[in-house]
C-alpha cells in the first residue's frame, strides 16, 4: 500500500465538556478521494481546522507526506502542500480573480519580500495563474473582481486558488454547499478529472457527489469515526443508516 | 487562450492617462507652481506653509501605507514623525554646542547624515512596537500603537537635556552640502522632492510582490496564509517602511520649524494624520496629499476668521465618510482601478 500523503492519528480536542473530535484517525492515500462525511455538528469543522492548522488539538497527530506538522501554522503547512478551499468562500472580494490565484502562485514561487518589480504583467505569476483558472472553467472571468462572480464560480475559483498552489494534498470543504444541481454536476467532473493528480480529503453533504466520487468514505458523528469503509460498505451500515442517511 | 496578457491589459492604456492621472498631474503641479509663484512674487510666509503642507503630506504618505494600503490602523504615528523630528533637533544641537550625544558619537548639521539616522532610528522604534501591536488587531492594536507613541511623549517630555516640555530650537537649519537651506524655496523643493519619491515608493512598492502581499493580508489574511505566507512579517515590514517615510518628515519638519517639541510626538498629531489620511483617501496614492491641502487650506483660511475651524474640518470628515468612502481623491479621480 502506498505511503499516505495525510494522516490523522488519534486527534482529541474538548471544548470544555463536548468533546469535538474523539480519537479520529483516518489517512488519505495518493490517486483517491476520501470523503468525510457527518450530520451537522458531528464536528467536521472542527477536525477540518486542525488539519489546517488554524486550531491545535489536544492529543494526537497530524502528518503531511509522513512529517509531523501537529505544531506547524497554517501557512507553513500550505508551503508543505495542503492546499484547502473553505466551506463559506474565502476570497478578496475587491480584486479581479486572477490576483486571487497569483497570490499562491507568488506563495510557491517563494518568498514574497521582493518590493520593486511589478507583478501585474510578471509572466511567471500571470501564467500559472491563468492555466489554474482555465482548469477550473474560469478562463473568461480572469479579469473581473470576485464580488462579480456568481456562488458557483466562486466556488470554482476556491479550489483554483488551492491548485494554483500545486498541492499534495486537497483539503475541500463542502465544495458543492449552495450550488444547484447543475453546477453540482459540473464540480463532480472537475474533481473526478482532478483526483489521479491530487488526492483529496472532501468534506461533503452533497451524498449523490460523495457516493460517486469516493474511494473510501468515513462518517464522523459526535466527534468519533463510526463507520469507514467503500460506498457499499457505508449504505448498507446500519449505524450510519441510524445517525445519517436518515432512514 | 494561450496568452493570458491581453485579456488582463485590455483595461490598462486608457488608466496610463485617465481621469485619475489627470488629477494626480494636476495637483503635483499646483503644489509646485503656487510656491514658486510665490517666492517670485515675494511672498516667503507661502512658500513656508507649502513646505509644511508638503511635510504634513508626506508623513501622512507614511501612515497611508500602514494604514490605508495595510488595514494597520495606527493611532501612533506621531511617535516616528517627532523621532525623526528629534534626530535633526539633537544632531543640530550636539553640531552647535560642539559636544557628543551619549558620551560619545559627535552631532551632526549634515541632512545627507541625519536623514539616514532618523529613519533608522524610526525603524527601529516601529520594528519594536510593530512586533508587539501586532500580534493584537483592530481596536486593540489602535490602542496599543497610541500607549507606545504616549510613552515616548512622556519620555521626552521628562527628558531635560533636550528641553523637556519646552522643546529644543534648532538655529541654524541643517545643512545639504550644495544648496542653500536658509532659502525657503530651495527648502521647499527639497520637501517636495521628498514627497514625490515617498509616493513614488509606495506606487512601486505596491505594484511588487511585496505589496500583493500586504494588499491580500488586508482583505483576507486567511486567504494569505492558506496560499503559505504568513501575514504578520509581510505586515510588519509595511509598518517599518511607513514609520520610516514618516519619520523622514517629520525630520525635515523639525527643520523646517527651527524647532522640535513634544507636540512633534502627540496623540493629537496621530490623530491628524488620521484624520487627513481618511478625507483624502484611505489607500488611495494621492489621498494624502489632498488631505493635507485640505487639512491646512482650512486651518489657513478658517483659522483667520475662527478659532473653532476644527468644527468645520470635523463636519467635512463626516461628510467624506458618510457620502464619500473612498475619500476626496476619490470624488476627484474616480474608483481605483484595480490589476
Amino acid at each position: 500500500m502506498p505511503e499516505a500523503v495525510l494522516a490523522l492519528e488519534g486527534l482529541h480536542k474538548r471544548f470544555g465538556a463536548l468533546a469535538a473530535t474523539d480519537d479520529v484517525s483516518l489517512t488519505l492515500r495518493p490517486g483517491e478521494i476520501h470523503a468525510l462525511i457527518g450530520p451537522n455538528g458531528a464536528g467536521k469543522s472542527t477536525l477540518i481546522a486542525q488539519i489546517a492548522g488554524s486550531l491545535r488539538p489536544d492529543a494526537g497527530r497530524v502528518l503531511l507526506g509522513g512529517v509531523d506538522v501537529t505544531g506547524e501554522s497554517v501557512a507553513a503547512r500550505a508551503r508543505r502542500g495542503l492546499g484547502r478551499s473553505f466551506q463559506v468562500s474565502s476570497l478578496a472580494e475587491p480584486l479581479p480573480a486572477i490576483r486571487n490565484v497569483m497570490i499562491a502562485v507568488q506563495a510557491l514561487a517563494g518568498h514574497s519580500f521582493r518590493f520593486w518589480k511589478p507583478v501585474a504583467r510578471d509572466p511567471r505569476l500571470v501564467e500559472p495563474a491563468m492555466a489554474a483558472l482555465e482548469r477550473m472553467g474560469l478562463g473568461h472571468r480572469a479579469a473581473t473582481p470576485v464580488a462579480e462572480l456568481s456562488h458557483g464560480e466562486r466556488r470554482a475559483l476556491e479550489v483554483a486558488c488551492a491548485l494554483a498552489l500545486r498541492p499534495r494534498v486537497l483539503l475541500l470543504d463542502e465544495p458543492m454547499a449552495g450550488l444547484g444541481p447543475e453546477g453540482s454536476a459540473h464540480l463532480t467532473e472537475l474533481l473526478e478529472r482532478l483526483k489521479a493528480e491530487v488526492p483529496i480529503l472532501l468534506i461533503e453533504h452533497d451524498m449523490e457527489a460523495v457516493f460517486r466520487l469516493a474511494e473510501r468514505i468515513s462518517v464522523l458523528v459526535a466527534g468519533r469515526i463510526i463507520a469507514h469503509g467503500d460506498g457499499d460498505t457505508i449504505r448498507r451500515d446500519p449505524q450510519v443508516r441510524d445517525a445519517y442517511l436518515g432512514d | 487562450m494561450t496568452d493570458p496578457t491581453p485579456a488582463l491589459s485590455a483595461r490598462r492604456p486608457s488608466r496610463r492617462l485617465g481621469r485619475q492621472g489627470l488629477v494626480q498631474l494636476l495637483l503635483l503641479a499646483l503644489l509646485l507652481a503656487l510656491p514658486v509663484a510665490a517666492d517670485l512674487t515675494g511672498h516667503p510666509y507661502y512658500v513656508t506653509l507649502a513646505s509644511r503642507l508638503t511635510l504634513i503630506a508626506m508623513a501622512a504618505v507614511g501612515l497611508n501605507l500602514a494604514l490605508g494600503y495595510g488595514g494597520m490602523i495606527s493611532f501612533g504615528h506621531a511617535a516616528y514623525f517627532g523621532l525623526g523630528g528629534y534626530v535633526a533637533g539633537i544632531g543640530a544641537f550636539h553640531a552647535f554646542d560642539m559636544t557628543p550625544f551619549l558620551g560619545g558619537i559627535p552631532g551632526s548639521d549634515n541632512l545627507l547624515v541625519l536623514w539616514p539616522i532618523a529613519m533608522l532610528a524610526c525603524g527601529l522604534l516601529a520594528l519594536a512596537i510593530g512586533a508587539v501591536s501586532l500580534r493584537t488587531s483592530g481596536v486593540y492594536f489602535i490602542m496599543i500603537t497610541l500607549a507606545f507613541a504616549q510613552m515616548v511623549y512622556y519620555f521626552a517630555n521628562s527628558w531635560p537635556t533636550y528641553g523637556g516640555q519646552d522643546g529644543l530650537p534648532i538655529y541654524l537649519r541643517n545643512q545639504l552640502p550644495g544648496l542653500d537651506t536658509q532659502e525657503p524655496l530651495t527648502f521647499f523643493l527639497i520637501c517636495f522632492v521628498g514627497l514625490v519619491l515617498a509616493m513614488a515608493l509606495t506606487s512601486r512598492l505596491m505594484g511588487s510582490r511585496f505589496g500583493a502581499a500586504l494588499t491580500m493580508a488586508r482583505l483576507n489574511d486567511t486567504r494569505l496564509a492558506t496560499a503559505g505566507i504568513s501575514p504578520t512579517p509581510i505586515r510588519l515590514v509595511a509598518f517599518v517602511i511607513s514609520a520610516m517615510i514618516t519619520g523622514l518628515a517629520g525630520a525635515l519638519y523639525a527643520d523646517l520649524n527651527g524647532f522640535v517639541s513634544p507636540s512633534m510626538l502627540s496623540w493629537h498629531l496621530s490623530g491628524e494624520l488620521m484624520v487627513i489620511v481618511i478625507l483624502g483617501g484611505v489607500g488611495r496614492l494621492y489621498g494624502p496629499l489632498v488631505g493635507a491641502a485640505l487639512f491646512i487650506g482650512m486651518e489657513t483660511l478658517l483659522g483667520g476668521l475662527t478659532e473653532y475651524w476644527q468644527l468645520f474640518l470635523g463636519l467635512t470628515l463626516l461628510g467624506v465618510v458618510l457620502f464619500a468612502r473612498q475619500g476626496v481623491m476619490g470624488w476627484l479621480a474616480g474608483r481605483e482601478p484595480h490589476a
